[in-house]
C-alpha cells in the first residue's frame, strides 16, 4: 500500500520527453524514510505509521535516541511525521523508498511555504495601488478605503489589510509524478511545490480524483535518470515547429510602417518564413522566386 | 543539500558542437507534420547563447525580408544535429544590435582563425 513520505526539494529544472517536449518538473529527495512506530486503535484511537526521514538537524536528542532504538533504527532521523495508512502492511523499522511512486500517477505536496514576513496588501492580495502619477503623492501601494461610513460606522472583519504572509503550511493537490529515481532517491513531480529549496515536504498519493475530464499529459518517455537522454522521437508526439519560433517585430529596414505591418502580420509572417526554410531545404528552389516570398512582400508593401 | 541539480540536468545534445555569438549556423530542426517527421533546416546568425539550467541558443535569419529568431534548445533532441558554417568576429555575446539592421549593415565580419 503506498504511504505518505517526507522528502526534502531539491528545486526546480526542466527534463524533456522522448518527444523534444519540455516540462517543468520540482525534484524532490523523497527518503530513504523508516517505519518508526505505528499507531494503533488499541493504544492510540487510530491507525496511522510514523514515518523518519534525516531532516536538515544533525543532533538527536536523548529521547529520539531511544525512541529510535525501540524501532530498530540506527540512523539519526530527525524528522518524524505520521502518515495515515491502516497500518497493516508495515513493519517496524521497515523501510520506505521512492518506488512505492509510480510515474503517471498523482500525488499531493504538502509544505511550509516560503515566508514573506509583514506583507503590505499589494503583495499579500493583490491590490492595486494607487495611482503613480496624476499629482499622487504618498498612496502608491497603500490599501484604500477599509470600509463605508457611519453606517456601519466599523470595518468588517475579515477586511484584508497588511500582515504576516507566508510560512504556512501549504498543500498541492494532484501533481503528476513525471519520473522516479530510485537509485538517488528522486521523485520528479510536474509544477511547483510550496517551500525553499532544501525545505522538508510531505509527500502523500493523491486523496482527491483529479478533475472531471482532466486529460493527463502524455507519458513520460525515459524511464531512468533524465541525464540519459531518449534519441528515439516518436514521430505523432512533437509539438508544432512553431513554438519557438519568435518574429521579431519591426525588423525590415524600411521603418515603421513597415514594422506595424510585420507586427500585425507576424503569425502570416511566421508562417512564410517557415514555408521559405521549407524551400531553402530544396537547394532547386530559388527562394525569392516562390510564392510565398512573393505574399511576405505583397503584405509589406501595403 | 545532498543532490546538485546540475548533475540531473539533460545532457547536451550531442549533434551540437561549440559555437558562439556571431557565428553562422544551419540547424536542423526536427518538425512533425501529423505522422511525418522531416528535417528543415533554419539557417542564420547566432545572436546569443545561453548556458545554465535551460541551456539554449538563439539564430536570426530575414526571411522574406522579415527578421526571424528562433530559439533552440542545446540540450533535447528537438534539433537533430548543428552545422557551423562561418565563425564570425565579434566582441560582444549578445548581438541584439543586428535587430535594427539589415542588408550590409548586418553582416558579421569572419574571424581570421578558428
Amino acid at each position: 500500500m503506498t504511504v505518505g513520505m517526507i522528502g526534502r526539494k531539491v528545486g526546480m529544472m526542466r527534463v524533456y520527453d522522448g518527444a523534444g517536449r519540455v516540462r517543468g518538473v520540482t525534484v524532490i529527495e523523497v527518503g530513504p524514510n523508516r517505519v518508526t512506530q505505528l499507531r494503533t486503535s488499541d493504544r492510540d484511537g487510530y491507525e496511522a505509521v510514523q514515518v523518519g526521514f534525516r531532516g536538515n538537524r544533525k543532533r538527536v536528542s536523548r529521547p529520539e535516541r531511544g525512541h529510535l532504538r525501540e524501532a530498530g533504527v540506527d540512523e539519526p532521523l530527525t524528522e518524524l511525521r505520521e502518515v495515515s495508512s491502516d497500518g497493516s502492511d508495515f513493519t517496524l523499522g521497515q523501510e520506505i523508498l521512492v518506488d512505492q511512486f509510480t510515474p503517471g500517477e498523482y500525488v499531493d505536496v504538502t509544505a511550509t511555504s516560503k515566508g514573506r514576513g509583514f506583507a503590505g496588501g499589494v503583495r499579500r492580495w493583490g491590490f492595486a495601488g494607487g495611482p503613480k502619477t496624476h499629482g499622487q503623492s504618498d498612496k502608491w501601494r497603500g490599501p484604500g478605503s477599509v470600509g463605508a461610513g457611519t453606517y456601519p460606522g466599523k470595518t468588517w472583519k475579515g477586511q484584508k489589510m497588511a500582515g504576516h504572509m507566508g510560512a504556512r503550511r501549504k498543500t498541492v493537490l494532484n501533481l503528476l509524478v513525471v519520473q522516479t529515481d530510485p537509485s538517488r532517491n528522486l521523485l520528479l513531480v510536474g509544477g511547483s511545490v510550496p517551500g525553499p529549496r532544501g525545505g522538508l515536504v510531505n509527500v502523500t498519493p493523491a486523496r482527491r480524483a483529479p478533475l472531471e475530464g482532466y486529460e493527463p499529459p502524455e507519458p513520460f518517455a525515459p524511464a531512468e535518470g533524465s541525464a540519459t537522454l531518449d534519441e528515439s522521437v516518436p514521430a505523432d508526439a512533437a509539438d508544432a515547429a512553431e513554438d519557438d519560433t519568435e518574429v521579431a517585430a519591426g525588423e525590415a529596414a524600411s521603418g515603421d510602417a513597415v514594422a506595424t505591418e510585420a507586427s500585425a502580420e507576424s503569425d502570416d509572417a511566421a508562417d512564410a518564413a517557415d514555408r521559405a526554410a521549407d524551400a531553402a531545404d530544396e537547394p532547386e528552389a530559388a527562394e525569392p522566386e516562390s510564392d510565398d516570398a512573393d505574399t511576405a512582400e505583397d503584405e509589406q508593401s501595403e | 543539500m545532498s543532490v546538485d541539480l546540475r548533475e540531473l540536468a539533460p545532457a547536451r545534445n550531442e549533434g551540437i558542437p561549440d559555437f558562439g555569438a556571431g557565428d553562422t549556423v544551419r540547424v536542423h530542426v526536427r518538425v512533425v507534420e501529423g505522422e511525418r517527421e522531416r528535417i528543415q533546416v533554419f539557417e542564420g546568425v547566432v545572436i546569443r547563447v545561453r548556458n545554465g539550467g535551460s541551456p539554449n541558443f538563439t539564430v536570426r535569419r530575414i526571411s522574406s525580408g522579415v527578421g526571424v529568431e528562433r530559439t533552440f534548445p542545446t540540450n533535447g533532441a528537438r534539433v537533430d544535429h548543428v552545422e557551423v558554417t562561418r565563425r564570425g568576429r565579434v566582441r560582444r555575446s549578445r548581438l541584439y544590435y543586428l535587430r535594427g539592421r539589415t542588408g550590409r549593415a548586418a553582416r558579421v565580419k569572419e574571424a581570421r582563425r578558428t
